[in-house]
């Protein structure tokens, strides 16, 4: 057990929510894929969801060659939406508690039927064209968090690995610059 | 497809169940939380995806020494590695401007849905308008390559 009190304070400032919810979180995350993996032979990940929608509504060669898949994307989609609930009514709601799990004061929390909700305070205008540039980047990218992230990294891929480097250093890099220049949130 | 396995797609579910509620669990699908990470104020994120790629890592390295397909479609066990070029990089810098702007990346943004995050809509409907952009272009670029090589 670490008992200096300069580390205990530097492991505080850096992790001011400790880390259990955060590596509990992951476990959780790397389950569901080889939950997925072990049963069907597929790394899934979450953002070709986006594409293979698409060919619901586009004819285009780009979105139908995702028609094989379409079904079981929308189909761990929608299992992510309501896993997200399923935290929503469990921990988010106080219904379970744990030491590992660290509430955290971000956002606005609201009730409705007994379930606490929780919305972001961070602005549209930031959701959208954030939005709009990862809907680019994951595609010409071939990948996210989850592909390259998760599975890419898992698989040893020096491609995700690069990949991750890539949009890890971009992304800290605009956080910053956006804050200095005073965006909050 | 009809001749998957009956339980092929529930599996899918409780996969992405369970996904999903380690992505609310970690607060990922939190914007805030990201953007806290990117902004070196909660060193804690790396956790979830470094955490989640030894869990699947330990997987992917076992299965096929366990088994050789798998149960639900009889595909093998095997890396599916996608080849490098320079898309990976310019991509991968559009969606590090994007995800440092937003805080929210495709799968924790479904996940922020389920949380009750009914302003992550317009992240989602970012996502869908960026990748049918570049579906587009991309289509386009692709048929005028082909049209000026059916001239030559």
């Amino acid at each position: 057990m670490v008992t200096d009190p300069v580390l205990l304070q530097a492991a505080a400032d850096l992790f001011p929510n400790g880390i259990s919810r955060y590596a509990v979180g992951g476990l959780l995350v790397g389950l569901g894929t080889v939950l997925i993996y072990v049963g069907t032979g597929i790394p899934a990940g979450a953002s070709t969801f986006l594409e293979s929608t698409l060919s619901y509504v586009s004819d285009r060669s780009r979105f139908q060659q995702y028609v094989g898949s379409r079904d079981w994307r929308l189909v761990f989609t929608a299992g992510i939406i309501l896993g997200g609930l399923a935290f929503a009514a469990t921990f988010q709601s106080g219904l379970v508690t744990s030491s590992l799990y660290e509430p955290g004061t971000t956002g606005q929390l609201y009730d409705v039927a007994g379930v606490t909700l929780w919305m972001t305070d961070v602005q549209p205008w930031r959701l959208f064209v954030g939005g709009v540039l990862v809907g680019i980047g994951t595609r010409i990218g071939k990948g996210c968090t989850s592909g390259h992230g998760v599975c890419g990294v898992g698989s040893a891929s020096k491609t995700s690995l690069v990949g991750v480097v890539t949009f890890l250093t971009v992304a800290i890099g605009t956080a910053q610059v956006v804050a200095a220049l005073g965006v909050s949130p | 497809m009809s001749d998957r396995h009956p339980l092929f797609k529930p599996l899918v579910f409780v996969g992405g169940l369970v996904f999903g509620f380690g992505l609310g669990f970690s607060h990922m699908a939190r914007p805030e939380v990201v953007l806290n990470f990117l902004q070196f104020e909660d060193l804690g994120l790396p956790f979830v995806m470094f955490g989640a790629a030894i869990v699947s890592g330990i997987a992917f390295a076992l299965l096929p020494r366990i088994r050789d397909a798998a149960p639900l479609t009889g595909d093998p066990y095997e890396r599916r590695l996608k080849p490098f070029d320079r898309n990976v990089l310019v991509g991968g810098a559009v969606f590090g401007v994007g995800w440092g702007l937003s805080g929210i990346c495709p799968g924790a943004a479904y996940a922020s849905l389920g949380v009750g995050n009914v302003t992550i809509l317009w992240a989602l409907a970012g996502m869908f308008v960026g990748a049918y952009a570049q579906g587009y272009w991309r289509s386009r670029s692709q048929a005028r390559d082909s049209a000026v090589t059916g001239a030559n």
